[in-house]
C-alpha cells in the first residue's frame, strides 16, 4: 500500500515473556533514538513474577517534546505470539509487526486485518549464529527495527557498548554481531521504503539523559545533600534503593537496606535528629508500616522525607501496576494531629526538583515531607533537559548559632514558643545544645510533660507552622488558554498525559485550562478557589475510585467538580482516555 | 574531663529531675550503675546519646544529663542505628525494657546484633510489663500469672543470652539491679566494647512481680567471673547461656558470657572513614557525571 511517509513520530511496542531482557531493550531502542536528538518516552508494563508472563516496553520518539505515551502502535516487535494476539489491534494502518516467522506463522487471516506490513526475521536463528545465545534475540530485533527506519545502526551501536560495558568485551560482541544480524537481513529481504516510519538524527540537537522518575528523585535527593537513606525493597520503589546503592561511595552516603520499613523509618529519623538529611521510600503497604514513625517525626520536629511510590491496593494489591490512590492516606497517616507536607510531582523534571525542595521545606519546617509518585512515574522514563541545578540553594532551616548554645542552662530549648511555631535545632555532639526530643508530649526543653497549659502550647506551635507553610509553598500551575472556560484538575502524573490530550484537544478546537497540583498539603484553597470561580465547568482528572482530590477540593474551597475522569484499572491515563472524558462532558 | 556523678543529673525537668519510679524498683540501681560508668570513662556529656524505649525504664534518659531520644514502643535499635552511622563519634546507649526489646522489638535486637553496630543496648529486664500495670512479658517464667495471662503463661521465656550468641554478638553480658557497682562495671565494658554490646539487667520490679524479686535473685545469680569461664569460648558461653533453664531457675550465672573483636559495620563503610557523615559537606554535590550516564 503506498501511504505517506512519517518521519521522526513512532510508536514502538516491544513485547515478551519475563526473562527476555524487555524492559532492557526498550530503553536501549529508546536511547539509540533519544541521542540523535529525538525526543522519546517510555513506558514498561510487567505482571508481578520473574520469569513467563506478558511483558512489554512501549517507546514513544517523537521530535518536538513528547510528555506521555498513546495507545497507537506503529511497530509491534513480538518475540511470542501472545504478543501479536494481545496487540494487534493496537497497530496503525500501515504500522508493522517484526516477528520471527520460523516461531509464529502470521496471515492477514489470522489477524483479522489487511492493513498491516509483516516483517518476519529469523530472530532465533540469527541471535543463535551471531550471538550463541537466545536472549541476544532482543539484539536482533532492534537491529531490524533500526533498519526498518532507515536509521544509523551507529545510534544503536553505541548504546549497545555503553549498556555491556561492564560485562565486557564478551557480551558487547555479540549482541553487536546480532544487532548488525538483524539490520542486514531487513536491508537484504525487504523493500527501501517497505516501512512508512522513518526516524533521522537531528542535526545540531544535544542528546538529552533519558531519565525515570525514581532516578530523578534520587538525583534530587543527592542534590539537596541527602546523605542517609534507609529502605525495604517494595515495588515500586526498590529503583530508589538501587539507584542510591549504586551511587553510595560516589557521593559518600549511607545507604541501609533494612530489615523492615519500621526500621527504614525510625532509622531515617534518628539520622535526622543527629543532624544528617535523611529519605526513605517505599509504596502504600509499606508506608502503613511507617504510619506510627511518621508521628514520631511530626511530634520530634525532626525533619525526613519519605516517598510514597503507589500503586493499586488495598494490601498488596497490584504490585506492578499504577494506581494515584493513596492522597488521603499520605495526608492523615498515624494518630494525633501534627503537620507534614505533601508533595506529587507532575513529571520527571518535576521529581527532581521537587524532591529538592522537600528536603529544603522539611528542615525548614522540621516536619516530615511526603511526595507521592506512582509505578507509572517511578518506572516509566523520557528526554529532559539536563537539570539547572545553579539556582538551587540549601535551606538547612533554624540552626543553632553560638549565641544560642552559650546560654547557661544544663539543656537547650529546642522547642522554644515562637512566633512561626519554628524553633531552633541543635544536634548531638555540639556543646550547649543538650535537650531531649521523643514521642512523648514535652515541654521547652523536650523534657517529657503531662501538663495542660504545656500541651496546648505545644499543639499550637507545632500546627503554627502548616500556616507559614502554607504561605511559602510553591502554587499549583495553571498550563493552556487561562481565558477557556473549561477548567480541568489534577494532581501528581496525570500531568503527563494531560499536557497531551491539551494537544489533541486543541486540533479538534477545544480549548481547556489545566490547573496542576503539586503541593497539597497544605491545601492551596485560594488558587483552587479563584481558578474554579473563572471557568464556566470543572472536570477533575484522577486515578482513584473516591475522587480523593475531588473531596479535598470540596472540604477546603467548599466547591464541587462538575464532571470527573476516574481510573483505578491499575493502568495510567492515555491522552486518549482524557479527550474522550472531556468531549463526553463539553 | 573531671565530671561528678551529680554533672549527670538534672535540677529540674521532668518530676523535677527525679526519677518517680516506685521506691525499691530495680531502676534505681540502673541508673546509678551509668552515671557511674559515663563518669569512669571520663565521657562529655554533649557527645553521649541515651535512647530510651517505652515503659519505666525508657524513662532513665529524662533523668541523666546527656542527648536523649524517647523512641517507639520496640524501635529504639533503629533510631540508634540512625543516630549513629550518621556520627559514629557520639557514644550511643539504649535503655529498653524488656517488652521493647525482646518482644515487640525482637526483630530490630537480632539485625542490630548481626550488624555489630559500635553501640550498647541495656535491657531492664523485669520480666513484666510494669507500665501497663502488670501484663506478661516475652521473659516472664512459664505459669507467671498476670492481668493478662490470669491463668499463667503457656510459652517459655525467652532466652535473651542464648539469641544474642546465636546471632552473632560480640559482646554478650548479663548484670543485677542489685548489684549495681558490679553492673557499673558490665557497662563500662559494654560502651568501651566495640561493636555491639547486650547487657541484659535483671531488674526486680517491686510493685508487679512478687516472684523474681531481691530475695529470689540474691538466692540464685553468682558471677561468672567468681569461676574459671572463659568469655572468649563460645561453646562455653552457650552453656552457660542455658544454665538457668537447665538449673530448673536455680542457678542464673551474671557477667560478661561471651566477647569477641569483630570489623563494626561502621568499619565496613569507607565513606565515613574519614568523618561522620553529619560533617561532610553538602554545598558542592555535583550530580553532573551521573546525568551524563542517562544520555
Amino acid at each position: 500500500m503506498e501511504m505517506e511517509k512519517v518521519v521522526n513520530t513512532l510508536s514502538w511496542k516491544l513485547g515478551g515473556e519475563a526473562g527476555f531482557g524487555i524492559m532492557s531493550a526498550g530503553l536501549i531502542f529508546a536511547k539509540a533514538c533519544s541521542r540523535g536528538g529525538l525526543n522519546v518516552f517510555v513506558i514498561n508494563e510487567y505482571p508481578s513474577l520473574i520469569r513467563g508472563g506478558h511483558n512489554v516496553s512501549h517507546v514513544w520518539v517523537m521530535e518536538r517534546e513528547i510528555t506521555s505515551q498513546y495507545y497507537p502502535v506503529d511497530l509491534l516487535v513480538a518475540l511470542n505470539e501472545e504478543t501479536v494476539e494481545l496487540h494487534k489491534n493496537e497497530l496503525n494502518p500501515g504500522g508493522g509487526i517484526l516477528y520471527d516467522g520460523d516461531k509464529i506463522t502470521l496471515t492477514a487471516e489470522s489477524l483479522g486485518r489487511d492493513d498491516v506490513n509483516l516483517y518476519h526475521v529469523p530472530l532465533e536463528k540469527i541471535a543463535t549464529e551471531t550471538g550463541e545465545r537466545t536472549i541476544m534475540r532482543n539484539s536482533v530485533a532492534l537491529g531490524a527495527s533500526i533498519a526498518l527506519a532507515d536509521y544509523d545502526l551507529d545510534m544503536l551501536n553505541g548504546v549497545i557498548r555503553d549498556t555491556f560495558a561492564p560485562k565486557g568485551d564478551k557480551v558487547v560482541n555479540p549482541n553487536l554481531a546480532a544487532a548488525k544480524g538483524g539490520y542486514d537481513y531487513i536491508k537484504e529481504n525487504y523493500p527501501a521504503d517497505s516501512f512508512r516510519f522513518k526516524l533521522s538524527k537531528i542535526k545540531g540537537r544535544e542528546p538529552k539523559p533519558l531519565i525515570s522518575g525514581s532516578e530523578a528523585i534520587s538525583l534530587g535527593a543527592i542534590q539537596a545533600g541527602c546523605k542517609f537513606y534507609s529502605a525495604y525493597p517494595m515495588t515500586p520503589a526498590s529503583p530508589i534503593l538501587h539507584f542510591m546503592a549504586a551511587h553510595e561511595r560516589r557521593f559518600g552516603m549511607i545507604v541501609k537496606h533494612t530489615e523492615d520499613e519500621i526500621a527504614a523509618m525510625n532509622m531515617a529519623i534518628g539520622a535526622a535528629y543527629a543532624g544528617v538529611r535523611a529519605m526513605t521510600a517505599t509504596s502504600g503497604g509499606g508506608f502503613c508500616l511507617m504510619s506510627e514513625a511518621l508521628g514520631l517525626a511530626g511530634n520530634t520536629e525532626v525533619p525526613v522525607v519519605v516517598v510514597v511510590a503507589q500503586r493499586p491496593g488495598p494490601a498488596t494489591g497490584l504490585a506492578t501496576w499504577t494506581a494515584q490512590g493513596d492522597l488521603r492516606f499520605a495526608i492523615h497517616a498515624a494518630q494525633g494531629e501534627f503537620p507534614r507536607l505533601v508533595a506529587a510531582p507532575g513529571d520527571m523534571e518535576e521529581c527532581f526538583y521537587t524532591t529538592i525542595n522537600a528536603h529544603n521545606f522539611a528542615e525548614r519546617y522540621q516536619v516530615p515531607v511526603i511526595i507521592l509518585e506512582d509505578k507509572y512515574l517511578a518506572e516509566s522514563s523520557k528526554s529532559v533537559e539536563k537539570f539547572n541545578v545553579s539556582n538551587v540553594k540549601l535551606d538547612r532551616g533554624c540552626l543553632a548559632r553560638e549565641e544560642d548554645l552559650e546560654a547557661e542552662e544544663v539543656t537547650f530549648k529546642r522547642y522554644e514558643f515562637t512566633e512561626t511555631g519554628i524553633s531552633t535545632r541543635a544536634f548531638p555532639g555540639q556543646k550547649g545544645g543538650i535537650h531531649n526530643v521523643g514521642g512523648e508530649e514535652h515541654d521547652v526543653y523536650g523534657f517529657m510533660s503531662e501538663d495542660a497549659e504545656n500541651r496546648r502550647k505545644m499543639v499550637e506551635k507545632r500546627m503554627r507552622k502548616l500556616e507559614l507553610a502554607a504561605k511559602e509553598l510553591p502554587k499549583p500551575k495553571l498550563y493552556g488558554d487561562e481565558s477557556s472556560d473549561l477548567l480541568v484538575i489534577g494532581w501528581g502524573s496525570t500531568k503527563c498525559p494531560m499536557l497531551e490530550a491539551m494537544r489533541v484537544l486543541e486540533e479538534d478546537g477545544l480549548k481547556v485550562k489545566f490547573l496542576h497540583l503539586i503541593w497539597i498539603l497544605p491545601f492551596p484553597t485560594e488558587e483552587v478557589r479563584k481558578f474554579m470561580d473563572s471557568s464556566a465547568k470543572t472536570v477533575l482528572v484522577e486515578g482513584n475510585f473516591t475522587s480523593q482530590l475531588g473531596s479535598l477540593i470540596r472540604e477546603n474551597t467548599g466547591k464541587v467538580v462538575d464532571h470527573k475522569i476516574l481510573k483505578y484499572d491499575g493502568r495510567p491515563f492515555y491522552p486518549e482516555d482524557i479527550v474522550r472524558g472531556i468531549k463526553e462532558v463539553v | 574531663m573531671g565530671l561528678k556523678i551529680s554533672d549527670f543529673k538534672y535540677k529540674f525537668g521532668y518530676n523535677g529531675g527525679l526519677p518517680n519510679w516506685c521506691p525499691g524498683c530495680g531502676n534505681f540501681g540502673i541508673i546509678t550503675a551509668i552515671r557511674h560508668s559515663l563518669v569512669n570513662l571520663e565521657l562529655d556529656p554533649k557527645d553521649v546519646v541515651l535512647i530510651g524505649g517505652i515503659g519505666c525504664s525508657g524513662k532513665l534518659p529524662q533523668w541523666v544529663v546527656s542527648y536523649g531520644f524517647h523512641a517507639l514502643h520496640g524501635r529504639t535499635l533503629p533510631v540508634a542505628t540512625g543516630i549513629k552511622l550518621s556520627n559514629h563519634e557520639l557514644t550511643v546507649i539504649v535503655h529498653a525494657g524488656d517488652g521493647d526489646c525482646y518482644g515487640i522489638g525482637l526483630g530490630h535486637l537480632i539485625h542490630s546484633i548481626r550488624r555489630n553496630l559500635d553501640v550498647a543496648c541495656i535491657v531492664h529486664n523485669n520480666q513484666v510489663y510494669g507500665l501497663t500495670t502488670g501484663q506478661t512479658s516475652p521473659t516472664s517464667l512459664k505459669g507467671f500469672k498476670t492481668k493478662s495471662t490470669p491463668e499463667g503463661v503457656i510459652e517459655l521465656p525467652i532466652n535473651p543470652i542464648a539469641l544474642a550468641l546465636s546471632s552473632d554478638a560480640t559482646f554478650v553480658a548479663r548484670g543485677y539491679a542489685g548489684d549495681n557497682r558490679h553492673l557499673a562495671e558490665l557497662i563500662t565494658e559494654g560502651i568501651k566494647h566495640k561493636g555491639f554490646a547486650l547487657i541484659d539487667v535483671l531488674q526486680p520490679c517491686v510493685t508487679f512481680n512478687r516472684v523474681n524479686t531481691y530475695d529470689w535473685f540474691n538466692d540464685r545469680v553468682y558471677k561468672l567471673e567468681e569461676t574459671d569461664h572463659d568469655f572468649t569460648d563460645k561453646d562455653a558461653a552457650f552453656e552457660k547461656a542455658f544454665e538457668w533453664e537447665k538449673t530448673n531457675n536455680e542457678k542464673i550465672p551474671i557477667g560478661i558470657f561471651y566477647k569477641e573483636t569483630r570489623p563494626t559495620y561502621e568499619d565496613e563503610n569507607p565513606q565515613i572513614a574519614e568523618k561522620p557523615l553529619v560533617k561532610h559537606d553538602i554545598t558542592k554535590i555535583d550530580i553532573e557525571p551521573v546525568l551524563n550516564m542517562l544520555i
